[in-house]
């Protein structure tokens, strides 16, 4: 497989992944809200800080309202990381390299692509909302099951999981990053009637609170849900087996030890640190997913530099 | 829009592809016009509709230069099919074969011994003014002699009913793949007109490319690797690059995907490392396709990929040089060719035509400037052409300096009538002018012809400009099976 086409599908991937888990984000928020009694401080400057746009979002917009969040997030195509802008360039992205994929997979994303953006053309209708991240999270579901049933088990399929797993594992980290922010409490006794809800809010953006209840039969309770999060070997959007998942898909590839190497560092860190005793303490939850988001760069940089960017030797190194 | 009512058709006067006069389909369009008049306005409209969502669906696009952001539009593709017979494509395919084995004897002579000159049937001149023939080319034997591996021929219709041939496209020739495309966009739309079993399959196109191809490796291995090299997204044929890659189970690569090693062998670069490449199908003009030989500022070639082919170490397909031949000025002595290296008449004719170099030529083209199409030597796209009965005198007076400035630039030809085919328009059916751009394979041993070809349609009443850069469609083209009662053949006794 050429290491151009590798690296767009890797892209295309983490593009689809970003743009559903977005809809999942922005979707649980939402109902969040409603459930809030009037201005909730916790606000929607939250969602931009998890998608890590505080900078680009201040660039176009001054106030961080619901319908200058929800525009951005959805809608902006300014912005690469919204749900319009990443699908187009999963779209892009697979459009230069569709000749590998079933040709269902192109139409699929190319219909999903055309039918978010005629839903917003511009601005955000509040009402329609619900409807628009419904198309985009099922159409990503749809694309994850097109792959799954029509790709064979080739390096296409291989970086396509890849780059799924990476941007999953990065998302997963943003969400409990932030919410979990204001939701730790600074103080044993310093608990709200909210924090119920916003420790379940961080479960649905994953979609996780069914499987949560059905594992963890207690309430809804920080550490407990941390844990579940970050070591769960069975729920798929719990970071200790979406990191399994990468390196077991890695470790198919040629020449494949160094990001291997890198996956096994990030699950070296989830089995020595106390997780548990993170949720108590919301400074070292944020140091740990520092160190975590610098582990994902890391194996970023490892399958950059081992089949897209690393096979330039002036002496061929024949591989037929 | 009326019902479809064929006696309504006006197409008299005209040479029509479906019809003999109004109301009287030929016969191998007989049921697809009782078809179409069969049903009513809405569901005509709902064949439309049907056919513009499958377009977007299924991705069909092509791109339009310096359009902004937009750089895809959807593909302008008409439901109504251009019909031929099969007894008469027979005879076209016969002469396309006999057309495009003289070019590649004529090409790889230019290149070589230069007989045809030497003998005084092609002038030296002509060759030494060609802005096709490239120096580099020359003492080079690509294998099995064939230069043009794919040829896209332009086929019109005049009015009294022959085909002639308008022109050979020997360099980059696009167009195939929304011919494969048009047929999957009308078998999904109109399904019961498929079941007959008399309209021939067109999907046999990408197997005997990828054949022809493969025959073609200098590695004699059952495997050889064959790349499609194409300038990258940004050009108007993309689409088609990608879709013949992927239909032959082929890499798609751009420039930057390949490089020439010290051994002067190309290779890609993969994920397992760089992999031996046999044989090249550019979609990247001559002038771009190595920075070390042709054109220094281009980033879409590779460099030293023409040190790799004239060691014969890489199959380029088509050879570089190969546009020698698709000169509008060589155009005029294809006959001349056919007869010198076949002996033989050409199959299929020319239209006549005017060489501005030829004083004679050029004085009765100047003369007559209002009748005559004018056409650049070594333009395509239909950019750059005079159409004189169309034209103003401004536009007239323009191209007599043009003509006067630079006379082996020009050649003219006669305003055919071309014919007309029923095209949907937004409320009735209309004819509408159609050309035929049939496709040739070429590897030494077989040549293959496609069965019909991509019918181009100028979708604007009265124009002849069926190019889709300019406002210009496509249809499906039938060939339909006239033989016997048209049953599937080996049915019977």
């Amino acid at each position: 497989m050429l290491s151009r086409v590798a690296e767009n599908l890797y892209w295309m991937a983490r593009y689809l992944e970003r743009a559903e888990d977005t809809a999942r984000l922005v979707r649980v928020s939402r109902h969040l809200m409603l459930d809030f009694p009037g201005t909730a401080t916790l606000g929607w400057s939250s969602l931009i800080s998890i998608s890590g746009a505080d900078e680009i979002f201040d660039e176009y917009y001054t106030e961080r309202d619901a319908a200058n969040v929800l525009t951005f997030l959805c809608a902006d195509r300014r912005y690469s990381g919204s749900i319009l802008g990443a699908l187009a360039a999963a779209r892009e992205n697979l459009r230069t390299t569709r000749e590998v994929m079933p040709r269902e997979v192109w139409e699929e994303v190319n219909r999903l692509f055309l039918e978010c953006s005629e839903i917003f053309s511009g601005t955000i209708d509040l009402r329609r909302l619900d409807d628009f991240l419904r198309v985009v999270i099922r159409g990503c579901q749809a694309l994850t099951g097109m792959l799954d049933g029509s790709l064979s088990d080739t390096p296409a399929r291989t970086f396509c999981a890849v780059g799924g797993y990476l941007e999953r594992a990065d998302m997963i980290t943003r969400i409990l990053d932030v919410r979990s922010a204001n939701l730790l409490p600074r103080t044993p006794d310093d608990l709200t009637p909210f924090e119920n809800l916003q420790w379940m809010s961080v479960l649905k953006s994953l979609s996780a609170y069914q499987m949560y209840r059905q594992q963890v039969r207690l309430r809804v309770r920080g550490p407990d849900v941390v844990r579940f999060i970050l070591l769960n070997p069975q729920f798929p959007r719990a970071l200790y087996r979406c990191l399994n998942n990468l390196h077991r898909k890695l470790y198919t590839l040629p020449r494949a030890t160094l990001a291997c190497q890198r996956v096994t560092e990030l699950l070296g860190m989830l089995a020595t640190e106390d997780a548990a005793s993170l949720a108590d303490s919301p400074d070292r939850l944020h140091a740990f997913v520092d160190e975590l988001q610098l582990g994902f760069s890391r194996v970023h940089e490892a399958i950059q530099g081992t089949w897209f960017a690393g096979v330039d030797s002036p002496a061929p190194v024949v591989a037929d | 829009m009326p019902k479809i009512d064929w006696n309504e058709y006006a197409c008299e006067g005209l040479y029509d592809e479906l019809l003999a006069s109004a109301g009287k389909p030929r016969p191998a369009a007989q049921a697809v016009c009782d078809y179409l008049s069969s049903i009513d306005a809405q569901e005509v409209r709902d064949l439309k509709t049907a056919a513009e969502v499958a377009i977007q669906v299924m991705g069909i696009t092509f791109t339009v230069y310096s359009d902004g952001d937009m750089i895809d539009r959807a593909w302008p593709f008409d439901i109504m099919p251009r019909i031929i017979p099969s007894h008469e494509w027979a005879h076209v395919e016969a002469g396309l074969k006999q057309r495009v084995k003289a070019l590649n004897l004529f090409i790889d002579d230019l290149y070589n011994e230069q007989r045809i000159i030497k003998d005084g049937v092609f002038p030296a001149e002509l060759l030494e003014q060609s802005v096709n023939f490239r120096q580099q080319c020359v003492g080079i034997r690509p294998p099995g002699g064939i230069w043009a591996h794919i040829c896209g021929s332009d086929l019109v219709r005049d009015k009294d009913g022959t085909i002639y041939v308008l022109e050979d496209n020997l360099r980059i020739p696009s167009g195939v793949s929304y011919m494969l495309e048009n047929r999957n966009v009308s078998k999904r739309v109109m399904p019961e007109l498929f079941q007959t079993g008399r309209i021939l399959p067109v999907d046999d196109y990408p197997a005997q490319l990828y054949d022809m191809l493969a025959a073609m490796s200098p590695r004699q291995i059952s495997e050889p690797n064959i790349v499609v090299l194409t300038p990258g997204i940004y050009n108007s044929a993309y689409y088609e690059h990608a879709f013949l890659a992927q239909q032959m189970g082929v890499d798609l690569v751009e420039g930057s995907d390949l490089i020439v090693g010290s051994d002067d062998c190309v290779y890609m670069r993969t994920i397992d490392g760089l992999v031996h490449v046999d044989v090249i199908y550019r979609r990247v003009d001559d002038l771009f396709i190595d920075p070390e030989v042709f054109n220094p500022e281009s980033a879409l070639g590779v460099p030293g990929v023409m040190r790799a082919w004239r060691k014969g170490n890489v199959t380029l397909c088509n050879a570089p040089g190969a546009g020698v031949a698709d000169d509008k000025v060589v155009y005029a002595y294809v006959p001349e060719i056919i007869r010198y290296y076949l002996d033989a008449d050409p199959i299929l004719p020319n239209v006549p035509s005017y060489l501005c170099m030829r004083e004679d030529d050029r004085n009765y083209v100047l003369a007559n400037l209002d009748k005559l199409v004018v056409k650049p030597a070594n333009e395509s796209g239909g950019y750059g052409m005079l159409i004189g009965p169309h034209s103003s005198a401004e536009e007239q007076a323009k191209f007599a300096e043009l003509i006067k400035a630079n006379p082996r630039n020009y050649m003219a030809q006669p305003t055919l009538s071309l014919s007309v085919t029923p095209t949907l328009t937004d409320d009735a059916v209309e004819p509408r002018h159609v050309d035929l751009r049939p496709f040739i394979l070429s590897s030494g041993t077989d040549t293959y012809v496609t069965t019909g070809g991509l019918t181009r349609v100028a979708l604007v009443k009265g124009s002849l400009v069926v190019n889709s850069s300019q406002g210009g469609g496509s249809k499906d083209t039938w060939i339909v099976d006239t033989s016997g009662q048209g049953q599937v053949q080996g049915q019977g006794s």
